[in-house]
């Protein structure tokens, strides 16, 4: 199940999506999850859906492709809503199966509580699908260099996340590896009562905690080795060139803004 | 107990985006009491091959014979662990699997699950600590206060005191020193004659391949390309380096040998001891 997320990969190819600036991509997702908000009839969520629907269109993905490869979330989803239908209980009540009630504001609540989260599944995949995380790490660093006067540490923050996201394929790889050694010595995971199964992650823990302060160590002695001293007067390799195109992508991002509230308020 | 693997095919993430064919149309069998190297290039898919043999993996297509259980693709398996315990890996790096207090505690982890009394699998772990070349007064110790090498020999111990029918080795004597090698094999061969375990050898060490291996299966890119008897396989320079193979330094010796003296020895000589002695027999090399 795990070998199939796609949730935080990166997928590489050619689109207009993978070339923009990831500042841009930054903005345009954070953006994306306030506006959203915005939303509050079947009509916002509409526009809200075409506009994530041709963002998706843009990044070259097949909707197929994320619908299977985000499955797991979906199934959260899923849950979110037959909680929602369930237990809200307001309105009137649209069918009644024994001591089921289900109600108008529950059918509301639930689809666009289900629908808001979808979109920003979605969105929020897009960005990781399309921009290599070192992008993301430098753009968000970029975005947060202002800070840097109020002694801001956005360069040690953006170096932190990139180590983090380098390593958790390998922290993924390195569990799959170490379980399947605890097994063939007879632990068992997956069956038995609860006390043991619990029990059995201990085997596992302990080996991934001891390589990963291992790893940590090693990784510091080769940066300090190399002369690493943090930001202070360092020069980028990959340089982030803002177009036009960034540009109209926030500009797009204005119009959903605007049309979501004028759906909202006056329609 | 035999395992005989049929058409075996493994697929890493089926059906995703992701989907890798590791392993496609593997068949052989890994004869009760005899040593099976396998060999093949990096990424030639011999470790996903080897999580097949106790059924920590369950092939894409295909099925595995082992003893009287066939594991079977879309087939649900209960109850694993009677094969867990009868065929029992030694991982590449096992020392990752280290993680109780005491080695002792580490050792007995393996045989406990497998339903030992505490009493018995105590006796065990001393007795498999001294086997595999270790001081008894380690058993008291933390695993990781010793040395790598040392870590190395109490995993592999470990498993040892699981006492399997048939034991997988990933690359058991990578990264360890030429001695410690040596003296690794050396107690895997000792344990094989002596008490008649199966030995399957993943190895990178054509030297180990030809010297234990009573049958030699060599992968390339997820297939099985060859399977042979060392002697056989080793003839055939040509061949092995078409898989990125090489042969032993052996029989290299014995190649150029020939090639100046323009003889032909009758046989491929796979060890030092059979070179010396055809040499010494055959004499009149001028
Ligand atoms: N957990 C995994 N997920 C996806 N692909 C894998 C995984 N493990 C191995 N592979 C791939 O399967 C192929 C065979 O790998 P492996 O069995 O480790 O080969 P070998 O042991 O001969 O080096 C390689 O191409 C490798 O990248
Ligand atoms: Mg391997």
């Amino acid at each position: 199940m795990m070998e199939k997320m796609i949730f935080g990969r990166y997928i590489p190819a050619d689109s207009i999506a993978h070339r923009m600036d990831p500042r841009a991509k930054l903005i345009f997702v954070f953006a994306f999850i306030a506006i959203i908000f915005i939303a509050d009839d079947v009509w916002g969520y509409l526009i809200a859906a075409v506009f994530t629907y041709a963002s998706i269109k843009l990044s070259g993905l097949s909707l197929r492709f994320l619908i299977s490869g985000l499955k797991p979330v979906m199934i959260l989803i899923a849950f979110t809503f037959l909680l929602q239908l369930f237990f809200a209980r307001e309105g009137n009540i649209v069918l009644e199966l024994g001591f089921i009630k289900i109600y108008e504001e529950g059918i509301r609540q639930a689809f666009f509580i289900s629908m808001r989260f979808t979109l920003l599944v979605f969105m929020t995949s897009l960005l990781t699908l399309t921009t290599t995380p070192i992008s993301i790490t430098d753009g968000l660093e970029s975005l947060l260099n202002p800070l840097k006067k109020i002694k801001f540490p956005a360069h040690e923050l953006a170096l932190m996340m990139s180590i983090a996201l380098r390593f958790i394929p390998t922290l993924m790889d390195e569990t799959d590896k170490i379980m399947k050694a605890q097994m063939a010595r007879g632990s068992d995971m997956s069956s038995g009562p609860l006390k043991d199964r619990v029990k059995a992650i201990v085997p596992l823990m302990i080996p991934l905690f001891v390589n990963a302060f291992k790893r940590a160590e090693d990784l510091a002695t080769a940066m300090e080795v190399r002369g690493y001293r943090g930001g202070e007067g360092r020069t980028k390799y990959r340089l982030l060139v803002w177009q036009a195109r960034d540009t109209l992508a926030l500009l797009s991002l204005i119009i959903l803004a605007g049309a979501l509230t004028a759906f909202r308020f006056w329609i | 107990m035999d395992i005989l693997l049929e058409q075996v095919e493994y697929r890493y993430a089926a059906n995703s985006p992701f989907e890798k064919k590791a392993v496609e149309e593997v068949s052989f069998k890994i004869p009760e009491g005899q040593c099976t190297a396998i060999i093949g290039h990096t990424g030639s898919g011999k470790s996903t091959l080897l999580l097949h043999l106790n059924a920590l993996l369950k092939p894409t297509s295909g099925s595995v014979k082992i003893g009287d259980r066939t594991v079977k693709s879309g087939r649900k398996e209960k109850d694993l662990k009677p094969i867990r315990e009868k065929v029992g890996i030694v991982f590449q790096f096992p020392e990752q699997q280290l993680f109780e207090e005491t080695v002792m505690k580490d050792i007995c982890y393996g045989p406990m699950n497998f339903g030992v009394s505490e009493k018995e699998a105590k006796k065990r772990a001393a007795y498999w600590l001294k086997e595999v070349g270790m001081p008894e007064d380690v058993l008291e110790k933390s695993p990781f206060d010793l040395s790598g090498g040392q870590m190395r020999r109490v995993a592999i111990a470990g498993v040892l005191a699981m006492e399997p029918e048939v034991l997988v080795l990933d690359e058991p004597t990578a990264g360890l020193d030429p001695r410690g090698r040596r003296e690794m094999m050396e107690m895997f061969y000792r344990l094989h004659k002596e008490r008649g375990i199966t030995l399957v050898l993943v190895t990178h060490s054509m030297e180990d391949a030809a010297r234990y291996a009573d049958k030699v299966v060599v992968m390339h890119k997820g297939r099985k390309v060859h399977e042979a008897p060392p002697r056989e396989l080793f003839s055939d320079a040509e061949r092995l380096s078409e898989w990125g193979l090489g042969i032993p330094e052996v029989v290299k010796f014995q190649r150029m040998l020939e090639a100046k003296s323009g003889k032909t020895f009758p046989k491929v000589c796979l060890t030092m001891d059979e070179l010396a002695e055809m040499l010494k027999q055959g004499g009149g090399l001028s």
